[in-house]
């Protein structure tokens, strides 16, 4: 056996042991969240910290809203944070969730290919731009996937499009893949800025084309990005973490939290992906 | 998930590892019932075979997704099984590839079976073995093919991504495993990533299929010869 494969298996033993040792009690929480918060990296940031104030592990399965929203009505996730305010109240309303909080926004833009031959730059409502697109018939690729991005675009058309107009192509894939979709076809497509910044290195075609290069500099509020966290109704499905969900929600719109997701990607791409907007938070920084 | 963490190394052991453990169990499942079921449908005659055989064969295309639906349904909390608690779990994703792999196993089994000269069958029986020794005998024979159809149905698991993201969940640290990893570094835009752990899988099937191949050329006393 070489010296290089003696090498990795001290590190090997060494990871096994570790795993068997690690405590086996710890109380074990699943969020069923969209790929934009875990893709982003925020998760992964500001979990740790939930972790040693509760001694909890959260378990994070990252799939679109659609999804997400299923899996809280089928009790198979004890708490989800989502981007569907319409949907998130109607989740809580059917009975399956418990009451909603705010937790953080940011902003949706539209991205194209920088000839922008539907000349959308400068315009200024969202509605406006897409609708020059229409007209100029240039193709726009839709997520078509029932997540967050893709029912917000929905509500942005006046005329709704349809996949056999031909410019308007359905694609049915997540935000990263989309995008890049979009970067290899000149299509125009609406991204969360959060998603578009951690993958602009990957995507030389595109620019913003409406939107702006910072949530301030966005013109319509109806591109306004809200997520909400709700938990599951355990009343309805036997096993649900009721009392972690809860500790969840408390921990998350916390001050401290909020903070830290202020705070996470400045460094990294000049600005935050999310913006702080728990209701003790806002109290905090009226 | 990123390059530059400290504790990167420690994060893609464990991702390895639960391949190899997912993978290997399922295979392990998939070749336990599938080769005495092939060996079965090889040896015996009755009516509907046929139609049970044309099973088999499109079972050999089920798409990973649907086996991971049809999973998710099942173990879900509002699904039959749901008091299991085996949603998001390695077991789950080992079920999910155990279904995905057992109908290549079969059905590759037997087609190597009936690929075996008649006359060896006749030529035992004369010689005084019972219908086990006799089944036991085929079996070394067609070593080669079943040793094919096993590694057939790792190929269709190892690299598997539809049912395993779905029933797994790709929960980090839990249930991540290489292929559901990659799709997580491609949606991320870590492409470097994603193809660092491209490399790895291929890299840990080659390593597999050399002991396959092995297996079939020299093998150990208990597969026979």
């Amino acid at each position: 056996m070489s010296k290089a494969l003696n090498a990795m298996i001290l590190p090997m033993l060494a990871v096994l042991l570790l795993a068997a040792c690690a405590p086996a009690e710890l109380a074990v929480l699943r969020l069923a969240t969209t790929t934009s918060t875990a893709d982003s990296g925020l998760l992964q940031a500001i979990l740790p910290s939930f972790k040693e104030a509760f001694n909890a592990r959260v378990d994070v399965v990252a799939v679109g809203t659609g999804q997400a929203i299923e899996l809280g009505q089928n009790g198979d996730a004890d708490v989800i944070l989502v981007h569907a305010r319409a949907r998130e109240d109607e989740f809580v309303a059917a009975g399956y969730g418990l009451a909603r909080s705010d937790v953080m926004y940011n902003d949706y833009l539209v991205v194209g290919p920088q000839a922008d031959p539907a000349g959308i730059q400068g315009l200024a409502t969202a509605a406006e731009a897409v609708a020059a697109i229409a007209v100029a018939k240039a193709p726009f690729a839709s997520r078509g996937d029932d997540s967050g991005t893709h029912t917000k675009e929905l509500s942005i058309w006046t005329l709704e499009p349809s996949p056999d107009q031909g410019w308007y192509l359905s694609l049915g894939q997540g935000m990263g893949e989309t995008l890049q979709f979009a970067n290899e076809s000149g299509a125009y497509t609406l991204a969360d800025r959060g998603t578009y910044l951690a993958q602009r290195e990957n995507l030389p075609d595109l620019i913003i084309l409406f939107g702006g290069e910072s949530i301030a500099e966005n013109p319509d509020a109806k591109l306004y990005n809200p997520y909400g966290v709700i938990p599951v109704n355990p009343e309805l499905h036997e096993g649900i973490q009721a009392e972690l969900a809860q500790q969840f929600v408390e921990w998350l719109t916390s001050v401290e939290t909020q903070e830290q997701i202020g705070a996470y990607g400045v460094d990294r791409y000049g600005q935050p992906l999310f913006y702080p907007d728990s209701e003790p938070y806002r109290q905090a920084h009226p | 998930m990123q390059l530059a963490a400290p504790s990167f190394l420690a994060d893609l052991a464990e991702i390895v590892l639960l391949t190899i453990r997912v993978t290997g169990v399922a295979l392990a499942a998939a070749t336990l019932l599938g080769v005495p079921v092939g060996a079965l449908m090889a040896f015996s005659r009755f009516p509907g075979r046929r139609l049970l055989v044309a099973v088999i064969y499109t079972g050999m295309g089920l798409p990973p997704v649907v086996v991971g639906l049809v999973v998710y349904l099942a173990l879900s909390r509002s699904g039959p099984l749901g008091t299991l608690g085996w949603l998001f779990t390695p077991a789950a994703m080992t079920v999910a590839q155990t279904v995905i792999a057992l109908p290549l196993v079969i059905g590759l089994t037997m087609t190597g079976l009936e690929a075996v000269d008649p006359q060896l069958r006749l030529q035992l029986r004369a010689l005084g073995a019972d219908r086990r020794q006799e089944s036991w005998a085929m079996l070394g024979e067609a070593r080669s093919a079943v040793i094919a159809a096993v590694v057939a149905g790792f190929g269709g698991i190892i690299s598997e991504v539809g049912a395993a993201m779905l029933v797994g969940g790709n929960i980090e640290g839990q249930t991540r495993v290489l292929s559901t990893a990659i799709v997580l570094g491609t949606r991320m835009g870590e492409y470097s990533l994603a193809l660092a752990l491209g490399g790895i899988l291929l890299a840990l099937a080659f390593l597999v299929n050399i002991v396959f191949i092995r297996l079939q050329h020299r093998p150990p006393w208990w597969l026979g010869r």
